[in-house]
């Protein structure tokens, strides 16, 4: 295992996780004014409402999708008694799905930001960076689809499990688990790894709100505070 | 505490629910609602206000939030008018609420600038000499003073400091006062209402050491020559509140809504009360709207409609008798009764001087019989000198003082009925001929007026004519005698009918007759309730005068001057200097010594920017065709402004060829008296004044001053002939002298460029101005500093005051000026020591002076008469000037205003408790004078000095004029004797103005502020030569020129388009257009058309408006690129095509910047200019006249104007824009 390998996939997703949430603490702790999702709904309406539609519902549900299908423990999925092929067909197909319609989403809303003069000004360099990683990413995530179909086993769905569950509870020996991994899906992670170091520098913090606003679900429907 | 931290307590948050659970009370933190708490509080709010040339004077609230200016408010905490008016409230508009931006914006000038060439020089000199050698050494080389002459307007400023800048100052100005004489530093800025003690900080500091202030009112066409000649005031106006007190409107020429936004509500509230509103105007804007009815002439032609409208109003209401109210007011307030010779000329009899006390024996009048007209009495049928002529103004003894008002009585105490018409008492009807200039009919009109004959004092016969049976004749009023060019219907083409006026203006002539007769009768049933507000669109042409008058004597026929709700209100330029009787003793330096030196800006500007030697005006295309032929052959516009000037008409600067110090110095040196000395070498040809030879490197103008004013950018008319003369650097001008007309009187030698030596700016922002300066300084803007602040739209006194205290490097103009002060006594006061000034002054208004050569003037020059100083040629005056002690001066009140008094206007008090109330105040300086430090404590001199922010001041000057009138005035002011109105005073709230006797009108609680009010209600004189409002004038050169009674005259051919016609093609239709400069509704004043906020609601960047019709001729379409030129110069622009506009002128926009969006000009291969690139100054000869009267000279009072409305531009779509943004040298930078 080389070091590069090791600094990537062992000690830099430490990094990514500080930075992604000690940086979006200080952010909202310090810089409450610039906790917003950034719109430019009032500059431009264009396409604006179906590239936002698709490239939420795609992102939110592979984002879930992730999320679920990476951190679940291995026991959980042993004890419903879903095979790993199953698994890895559900991944592929509902990760395709979803991450097809976030890319077409991303699509519409970057022809939008970028052939519109006023938006294209009021563009600031965060966006410039982080739109097109956004892109990369979801690319590179698409593109695993064919990788995976070679392998049907679900094996290499397990691997990553593992690296992510290993990462999580600190164990040190994450980053030998993915060594034999095919080179997209390490891009992938590193690309995935490295949205969330740039996370709390652009309006993506709003996605924090966004799932807090889960929390309105179960609100009263008024709300008083005594003096 | 944290944000996140509290986000977590969701466990313990809730504490209680309530409505089934569907509520609940948390104990959330509620830190972020301190954002919304934060946004309305601030560190410090203060009232401060906009020192701009707007007239809005309105009360803004500033905020300063973390030490930073933020925005501002409207403050509406004005003190309450009388239940039956509406409120003040609110003042202020867009552009004021948008001044803000400039506090921080990139145009604010930081630090102070100077152009790199001439920092380099400096640098280079200041390693081995001195600074006065150094400055000497600079000037003196050809070579050395183009380099950076001509780089002037192109950038290249480096970051100078304070010391530096200063020194470079002082050691040039100390320069030219050794060698050339201080009254070659000039100084212009304008308009002290809008910011007096900024003013008075450069005109105290040039008025010490000998330098000139330059007139403005007239430079920028705002002063209106009709006020002074009828009037003997320079302007006076209405307050807008007033303007609720009118049952009939006549707004001619002024967009209200626009230039005088903060006080159109009592515009339209007054139609609420059933007022008729009448708009005048040429173009479609914005107060059109407000009219019942919209009139409107051709642009220009006004006069003529206000004659058919006089016409009306003479055949209905006087000819017939019908209003008995206009035969009385006309008896007792008009020069309509007034005695006029007739002259026998080479056509006939044309009417000529009024007829004089001292023209008949029998009168016995010991004291200026010269200045006493007269008139008939109808009770004895005597020929009475009436109270209240001028010449009962001065000089009277024993029991003839105190005649001077305008009781019916003649001055030996007899009551007077003055009979207005001669028809039925006349000897016999003359025909007496009267010019007419519209071309279409013979240029000579007689008609019948009925005279008596007289024999003189000399034993000469003469025919007399009342003035009221003249103006019925020049109106083509038939008074029942007959004759020729008098009207038998309205429908009758005869000047001046309804119908004759249909030709000229546009206007059917029904529309005349109703508005003229509706105006009328309002005005008798009202007694004089029927007013015109008037403005900019008719005094900006050359012949404003005929239309100003044209109007008046509409007012005055209908007795509407002095009455409340009724009048001439005249706004173009915030005049209303309130506390002038305080103030000027600050601004000239009048507490040290006196006379300061002043010079009208019209004149100099253009003798020294040469526009003169491009004078295609003959005076002979202006001369009345009744003038006696030859008498002034040969002779140019700018020798008419020669003669005036020796002759002490007008003043003059520089004065006098050799250096006034060195004058006294030589004259001490022969054992001579230096008056006699000057004299005797003027009469001898020895000695010269400067206009005689304006070309002459002994006459330039060599340093100048430029605070509050952006003259390259405004107002300075022949922008381009600035560029080439005065600067020396890059201009457009395309005029060729050879082409025009040579004056006789003056050398003319080869066209001097670069005239000046160092052109100083103050400013805050980076101004078209600034960029063509030598220094720039950078001055506190106007949330930065201690200010006071009034116009004539309203009665109050405001203050400018200090938000934050001035930014970057910036200081005020006071401490600007005091740090200049220091340092020409450093610098300036070891070389120049303390020297003794000759100093001219024209034969002043207000004061005896005014009487100076009472018939045909005599020049001195050609040996006519004698040169009597003060009498036949200016005034000379030696002033004591130490150069060691100029701060010390500048920084402490003299003695001078404690042991001479104070004044103005003619009237003098003792003042010397207000100085030591100053003292205790102020506290004393080193020199046991009162002290003069802060801008605050100028404004303390001010408000104590003035009558009409001190009631006991006012009350003395009241008292003092009551000497003069015989009449007791004082109970205006004793109700207020005890107010004083201090500075802190404005600052927690405007404070009205006490009623001063040095204006007209009274501010009560039951009258608005109106001109003419004391006239008319206190029987004050006009300050006219008959003392009363004067339909005549008499004075030589008005006969000659035919304005002796209104007429009309159309614009003049300035012949600027026809040789450039074709002259550089580029394919597109080139189409000629009359060129109006109206104010711009984004940027008046308070902003400037630099102003982002502004700029991104107009069309960001210079625009003109073109009609639909002349457009198309054109081929152009809205937003195209244009540009506009003549032999002037030539300017780009955008295209704004509208329906607003009529066809046959385009409108632009004044004072647009040219540092904002302006690309080249196709014809000359240089970025184009701005809107004065294409006008020039045309000088007028009967602005000249002085010494008679009220046609005598005063600062800003009387004196040539800057007209430019009579211009023609060339029009032509672009084919090439191109934005010349190549580095200055061709290399990148």
């Amino acid at each position: 295992m080389s070091y590069p390998h090791l600094f990537l996939f062992g000690i830099y997703p430490y990094i990514a996780l500080v930075v992604f949430l000690f940086g979006s603490l200080v952010r909202f702790e310090r810089e409450q004014y610039t906790w917003r999702a950034e719109s430019t709904q009032f500059l431009h309406r264009g396409p604006l409402r179906l590239g936002s539609n698709l490239f939420h519902i795609g992102v939110i549900g592979v984002f879930l999708g992730h999320l679920g299908g990476l951190l679940t423990p291995i026991a959980v999925w042993e004890w419903l008694g879903v095979p790993l092929t199953a698994k890895q067909l559900l991944a592929m197909g509902a990760g395709g799905v979803l991450g097809g319609t976030g890319l077409v989403g991303l699509l519409i809303l970057l022809w939008r930001r970028f052939s519109n003069d006023r938006l294209a000004a009021r563009t600031p360099l965060r966006d410039k960076i982080l739109l097109p990683w956004l892109l990369l990413t979801l690319c590179l995530g698409l593109a695993t689809i064919p990788e995976s179909a070679q392998h049907l086993d679900g094996r290499a769905m397990l691997t990553f499990m593992l690296w992510a569950q290993h990462i999580l509870t600190l164990r040190g020996d994450a980053a030998s688990l993915v060594v034999d991994a095919p080179l997209v899906f390490r891009l992938h992670i590193f690309c995935g790894l490295t949205f969330f170091m740039i996370f709390p520098f652009t309006r993506m913090v709003h996605s924090w709100s966004g799932f807090a606003s889960v929390g309105y679900l179960t609100r009263a429907w008024q709300l008083v505070r005594p003096r | 505490m944290s944000h996140f931290l509290d986000r977590l307590k969701f466990l313990s948050r809730t504490t209680d629910t309530f409505a089934d659970g569907h509520g609940a009370v948390v104990s959330e933190d509620r830190q972020w609602e301190n954002a919304y708490r934060a946004r309305w509080q601030q560190d410090k709010v203060v009232r401060s206000t906009h020192g701009v040339n707007c007239t809005g004077s309105c009360s803004w609230r500033v905020f300063v939030k973390n030490g930073l200016i933020t925005w501002e408010l409207q403050q509406t905490d004005y003190p309450r008018t009388r239940p039956d008016l509406p409120n003040h409230e609110p003042r202020g508009c867009p552009r004021g609420a948008s001044y803000s931006w400039y506090v921080y914006s990139a145009q604010r000038v930081k630090y102070p600038m100077i152009r790199s060439e001439l920092m380099t020089l400096w640098r280079e000199a200041r390693q081995t000499m001195a600074p006065v050698e150094a400055w000497a050494s600079i000037t003196a080389d050809p070579a050395k003073a183009a380099r950076y002459k001509a780089a002037r307007g192109l950038g290249g400023f480096v970051r100078a400091d304070w010391d530096t800048a200063s020194e470079i100052i002082a050691a040039a100005n100390t320069h030219t006062i050794e060698a050339y004489g201080p009254d070659r530093i000039i100084g212009f800025s304008p308009i002290p209402a809008m910011s007096m003690v900024s003013y008075a900080a450069g005109s105290r500091y040039l008025s010490l050491i000998g330098g000139v202030c330059m007139s403005f009112y007239d430079w920028y066409c705002d002063l209106p020559p009709a006020s002074p000649q009828v009037w003997g005031e320079q302007t006076d106006v209405p307050e807008s509140a007033d303007w609720y007190n009118s049952t009939y409107l006549m707004v001619w020429g002024s967009n209200v809504p626009m230039t005088r936004t903060p006080d159109a509500h009592f515009y339209t509230e007054v139609r609420y009360k059933g007022t008729k509103t009448v708009a005048v105007s040429s173009d479609f804007g914005e107060m059109a709207k407000f009219g019942d009815i919209w009139l409107a002439p051709k642009q220009g032609t006004d006069a003529a409609l206000a004659l058919a409208m006089g016409h009306v109003v003479l055949t209905e209401f006087h000819q017939t008798g019908k209003s008995a109210y206009f035969t009385e007011y006309g008896k007792q307030y008009t020069d309509f009764p007034m005695l006029v010779m007739l002259a026998e000329g080479e056509h006939g009899l044309t009417a000529d001087h009024y007829l004089r006390a001292s023209h008949l024996s029998g009168l016995d009048e010991a004291n200026n019989p010269d200045w006493k007209t007269l008139l008939i009495d109808a009770k004895s049928g005597d020929i009475v000198v009436p109270n209240g002529t001028i010449g009962l103004r001065w000089g009277e003894q024993g029991d003839m003082v105190g005649k001077w008002n305008l009781e019916m009585k003649s001055d030996d105490g007899r009551e007077v009925d003055p009979v207005l018409s001669l028809r039925d008492c006349c000897d016999e009807v003359a025909r007496v001929n009267f010019p007419y200039f519209g071309a279409e009919h013979q240029a000579v009109l007689t008609r019948n007026v009925p005279v008596r004959r007289l024999t003189l004092k000399d034993g000469t016969s003469v025919l007399v004519a009342t003035v009221y049976d003249l103006m019925l004749a020049n109106y083509g009023v038939d008074n029942g005698l007959g004759g020729e060019h008098v009207a038998r219907s309205f429908d009758d083409d005869v000047p001046y009918t309804p119908k004759w006026q249909e030709k000229h203006t546009g206007v059917p002539a029904a529309d005349v007759v109703t508005v003229a007769r509706e105006f009328a009768t309002n005005a008798d049933q009202t007694r004089g309730k029927s007013m015109v507000i008037v403005g900019a669109a008719l005094n900006h042409w050359y012949h404003m005068d005929m239309t100003y008058r044209g109007i008046i004597n509409l007012l005055m026929m209908c007795g509407c001057i002095g009455q409340s709700g009724g009048g001439w209100a005249h706004y173009v330029g915030q005049e209303k200097l309130r506390p002038q009787q305080g103030w000027a003793p600050l601004a000239f330096a009048t507490d040290w010594q006196r006379p300061p030196r002043q010079m009208n800006g019209t004149s100099f500007f253009y003798a020294h920017t040469s526009q003169w030697r491009h004078e295609k005006l003959g005076v002979n295309e202006i001369l009345s065709p009744t003038a006696p032929k030859g008498r002034y052959a040969g002779l140019s516009l700018l020798d008419f402004n020669v003669r005036a000037e020796r002759m002490g008409w007008l003043p003059s600067a520089p004065q006098l060829e050799t250096n006034p110090l060195d004058l006294t110095r030589d004259a001490a040196l022969a054992g001579k008296d230096p008056v006699a000395y000057t004299v005797e070498g003027l009469q001898s040809g020895s000695l010269k004044m400067s206009c005689d030879d304006p070309d002459n490197p002994k006459n330039f103008p060599r340093n100048m001053f430029v605070w509050r004013s952006n003259i390259l950018g405004s107002s300075g008319k022949g922008h381009e002939y600035f560029l080439k003369y005065l600067l020396g650097t890059q201009n457009a001008l395309f005029d060729d002298e050879k082409d025009c007309i040579k004056p006789s009187e003056v050398t003319v030698r080869p066209a001097a460029e670069g005239k000046l030596d160092l052109l100083t700016v103050l400013d805050f922002r980076m101004s078209t101005t600034c960029l063509y300066a030598d220094i720039v300084l950078p001055t506190a803007t106007w949330y930065e500093k201690d200010d006071l602040n009034t116009s004539d739209m309203h009665p109050f006194i405001h203050p400018l005051s200090e938000a934050v205290q001035p930014l970057w490097q910036a200081k005020s103009d006071w401490e600007i000026y005091k740090l200049l002060a220091q340092k020409l006594s450093e610098i300036g006061g070891p070389v120049l020591g303390t020297r003794q000034d000759l100093v001219l002054t024209p034969l002043m208004h207000d004061t005896p002076g005014e009487l100076g050569q009472p018939l045909t003037p005599k020049d001195w020059k050609k040996g006519e008469c004698a040169l009597v100083p003060g009498k036949t040629a200016p005034q000379m005056t030696l002033v004591e000037r130490d150069y060691s002690r100029i701060h010390e001066k500048f920084t402490t009140i003299g003695p001078l205003l404690a042991t001479a008094g104070n004044g103005g206007k003619g009237i003098g008090w003792q003042t010397a408790h207000e100085v030591k109330e100053l003292a205790t105040l102020n506290g004393r300086a080193a020199n046991g004078q009162p002290k003069l430090e802060t801008a605050i404590d100028a404004a303390e001199m001010i408000l104590t000095l003035a009558p009409e922010t001190n009631g006991h001041v006012a009350v003395k000057a009241w008292a003092a004029l009551s000497k003069i009138t015989g009449r007791d005035h004082t109970h205006l002011a004793v109700g207020r004797e005890h107010d004083k109105i201090r500075f802190r005073d404005i600052q927690a709230q405007p404070r009205k103005i006490i009623s001063s006797p040095t204006w007209s009108g009274l501010e009560s609680e039951e009258v608005s502020y109106n001109a003419g009010y004391t006239n008319v209600h206190e029987l004050i004189p006009w300050r006219t030569l008959t003392g009363r409002q004067q339909f005549y004038q008499d004075h030589r050169w008005m006969l000659d020129f035919g304005e002796g009674l209104t007429v009309y005259k159309p614009a003049v051919d300035l012949k600027t388009t026809g040789a450039m016609l074709g002259r550089a093609p580029n394919g597109e239709k080139e189409i000629v257009l009359n060129f109006i400069t109206p104010h711009q509704k984004w940027g008046i004043h308070s902003t400037y058309s630099d102003n982002i906020r502004m700029l991104t609601l107009s069309r960001g960047g210079p625009h003109v408006w073109l009609s639909e019709e002349d457009a198309k001729k054109a081929g152009i379409v809205d937003n195209d690129w244009v540009e506009v030129f003549n032999l002037n110069g030539t300017l780009t622009a955008r295209v704004v095509v509208s329906q607003r506009v009529p066809a046959g002128m385009t409108l632009m926009y004044h004072a647009q910047e040219k540092i904002v969006n302006v690309p080249g000009a196709e014809t000359s291969g240089k970025r184009g200019g701005i809107h004065n690139s294409v006008t020039r100054t045309v000088t007028k000869p009967t602005h000249m006249i002085g010494g008679y009267a009220q046609q005598a000279y005063g600062f800003n009072y009387y004196g040539t104007v800057g007209s430019n409305r009579d211009e023609f531009v060339i029009v032509r779509k672009m084919n090439r824009v191109d934005w010349l943004d190549e580095p200055k040298n061709g290399q990148d930078a």
